[in-house]
């Protein structure tokens, strides 16, 4: 394992973020606070409680669930995209190192600028409202686990893109409906039961579900499928980087 | 000298049928300058790719340093510094941290001594904290061959280091490529400036259409091929060549001012004496000679004509 590179492609991506720190945190900052106008005061206050829960704190996990999920797929397809796009994906291709670690330093960096948002949300959130986490050790768990395996998708996103509009293409199309309809606003007990059947076939369910039970100790699926379905999306997103690695698959002719 | 990258029947075709190289076999050795001459689309970048891991071979195989470059790739290529044919740069990031980057990923402890060497000798000091993108080409190419040499490599790719490149930047250029050359770095090089292979190369490969024609000292191509030219030039314009003189092989040019002999300096005899004794005698009045020693270019472009 090449060590040293892991760390240095790190550290270039790092260097990217740090660049435009105002930007990279301001712009989820206020978008959760719009989100809490909107959601928790203005619709919030016709809603009393959600399982227990006020309605304002209720959407804190989705919404952190909402803004990581986009980063994390958002920094790690530009941050291999743009390599491709403005050739320097020459020198990963001919340096000494292999999909892992080459996967390893991008994936790495994309998460923990996620991570890094998901804190600062998180951190906003408590000027809002009251919130108390149940299970601290499973919330940052389930952080870390979502941060990882959306930015892997991400990763393969910016690998299968061939130009900026395809890399737009499957986190508003997919990711972002997907989020939207995956409970992060509401309990998917509020839905008729046929909806509730049909939203178990949504993957990001289960993630806001675990989150969720992480916060209040409550959730909609049980947290073992919870769990069972996020490492079986993060081994079909690593399965997938292998197979492209091993092909050379849109990166080596 | 020993060879230090070794290519044997290497092929590529892509999906579409096309051929970019066709069995090709070529030996370098340590310590040289190779340059590959051949026009575009001849297959000089994709044999460079092939060799750097950037583009995978169809069949054949390839050695660097004794290294084969797909079941050792990790020894091979930490041996090999690839300066593009394009400039592509990261171009928010800083110059020193770019070259950071580059070491780094080549598995090298990071050592900024030696890097604010390379970016001293490749006259970049004064540029290590300045973003790439408010640097000048020329500059930018600096970087890139800063990057390639981060990782102290002992093979070094060029892939027309000088294309779009001012004269003067040019000349830089060579220098840059022999001082690298004394500091036992091998060095090849792809360009269709025949007169960079000449100024720089110690040996010239040929390639024309994924094939390569030809591997010879430089020295040794320009004396087996090279002819030299005689032009005599006339006082006084002749409209035919005297019947006396009809055995040279002379050619007229510039409406009968100028006559061309035509000799080859490894003949013992250059006839070049006798000639001017019988135009002389011919009663032909000369206002001026000159010699001219065929260059590499029209050795070149006569070999890629037989091909076609």
């Amino acid at each position: 394992m090449n060590f040293t590179a892991v760390a240095a492609i790190y550290r270039f991506e790092m260097a990217r973020f740090f660049r435009t720190i105002a930007q990279s945190l301001f712009s989820p900052v206020l978008s959760t606070s719009l989100y809490f106008v909107v959601f928790g005061a203005a619709i919030g206050g016709r809603i009393q409680e959600v399982e227990g829960v006020s309605y304002g704190a209720f959407i804190v996990p989705g919404l952190i669930m909402l803004s990581i999920m986009t980063q994390a797929t958002s920094n790690a397809s530009l941050g291999i995209y743009f390599p491709k796009f403005i050739g320097t994906i020459y020198e990963l291709l001919s340096a000494p190192v292999n999909f892992l670690e080459i996967t390893a330093g991008y994936v790495g960096a994309a998460a923990t600028k996620a991570l890094f948002i998901g804190i600062v949300i998180l951190a906003t959130a408590y000027l809002f409202v009251d919130i108390q986490i149940a299970h601290p050790i499973a919330m940052v768990a389930f952080l870390l686990m979502t941060c990882f395996s959306f930015a892997l998708l991400g990763f393969i996103i910016g690998i299968w893109a061939g130009s900026f509009e395809q890399l737009q293409l499957i986190p508003l199309l997919v990711i972002t409906p997907l989020v939207f309809l995956g409970g992060s606003f509401y309990s998917i007990t509020m839905l008729p039961p046929i909806w509730q059947t049909v939203t178990l076939f949504n993957p990001v369910v289960y993630l806001i579900s675990g989150f969720r039970w992480a916060f209040f100790g409550t959730s909609d699926v049980s947290i073992g499928v919870s769990l069972f379905a996020v490492f079986l999306f993060m081994s079909a997103c690593l399965t997938a980087i292998w197979w492209i690695f091993r092909t050379g698959w849109r990166i080596r002719q | 000298m020993t060879d230090i990258v070794s290519v044997r029947d290497l092929r590529k075709s892509y999906e579409d049928g096309f051929e970019a190289l066709k069995n090709v076999n070529l030996d370098i050795k340590e310590g040289e300058i190779l340059a590959l001459l051949g026009p575009n689309g001849a297959g000089k970048t994709t044999l460079i790719s092939t060799i750097c891991g950037i583009t995978l071979a169809t069949s054949g195989s390839i050695s660097v340093g004794g290294y084969d470059t797909v079941n050792e790739f990790r020894a091979a290529r930490a041996l090999i510094g690839l300066v593009p044919q394009e400039v592509n740069l990261e171009p928010f990031e800083t110059v020193i941290n770019t070259v950071r980057f580059t070491r780094g990923l080549f598995g090298k402890p990071a050592d900024d001594a030696y890097i604010d060497k390379i970016l001293d000798q490749l006259s970049l000091s004064d540029k290590k904290n300045a973003k790439i993108m408010m640097l000048s080409g020329g500059m930018k190419r600096r970087v890139l061959i800063a990057k390639a040499l981060s990782h102290e490599p002992r093979v070094l790719f060029l892939d027309e280091p000088t294309a779009g490149v001012d004269v003067e930047l040019r000349k830089d250029m060579w220098d840059v490529v022999s001082g690298l050359k004394e500091s036992g770095v091998t060095i090849i090089l792809t360009t269709h400036y025949i007169e960079e292979a000449e100024a720089i190369a110690d040996r010239i490969g040929v390639i024309s259409k994924g094939e390569i024609l030809l591997v010879q000292d430089k020295s040794e191509l320009m004396a087996q091929m090279g002819k030299k030219e005689l032009r005599i030039e006339l006082s006084d314009p002749i409209t035919d060549i005297p019947a006396e003189l009809q055995d040279y092989g002379l050619a007229l040019a510039d409406a009968g001012q100028t006559l061309t002999y035509t000799y080859d300096t490894r003949g013992s005899r250059t006839g070049i004496r006798t000639l001017l004794n019988d135009l002389s005698e011919a009663g032909l009045q000369m206002a001026d000679l000159q010699t001219q020693q065929s260059s590499l270019e029209d050795i070149f472009v006569g070999l890629v004509k037989e091909t076609t």
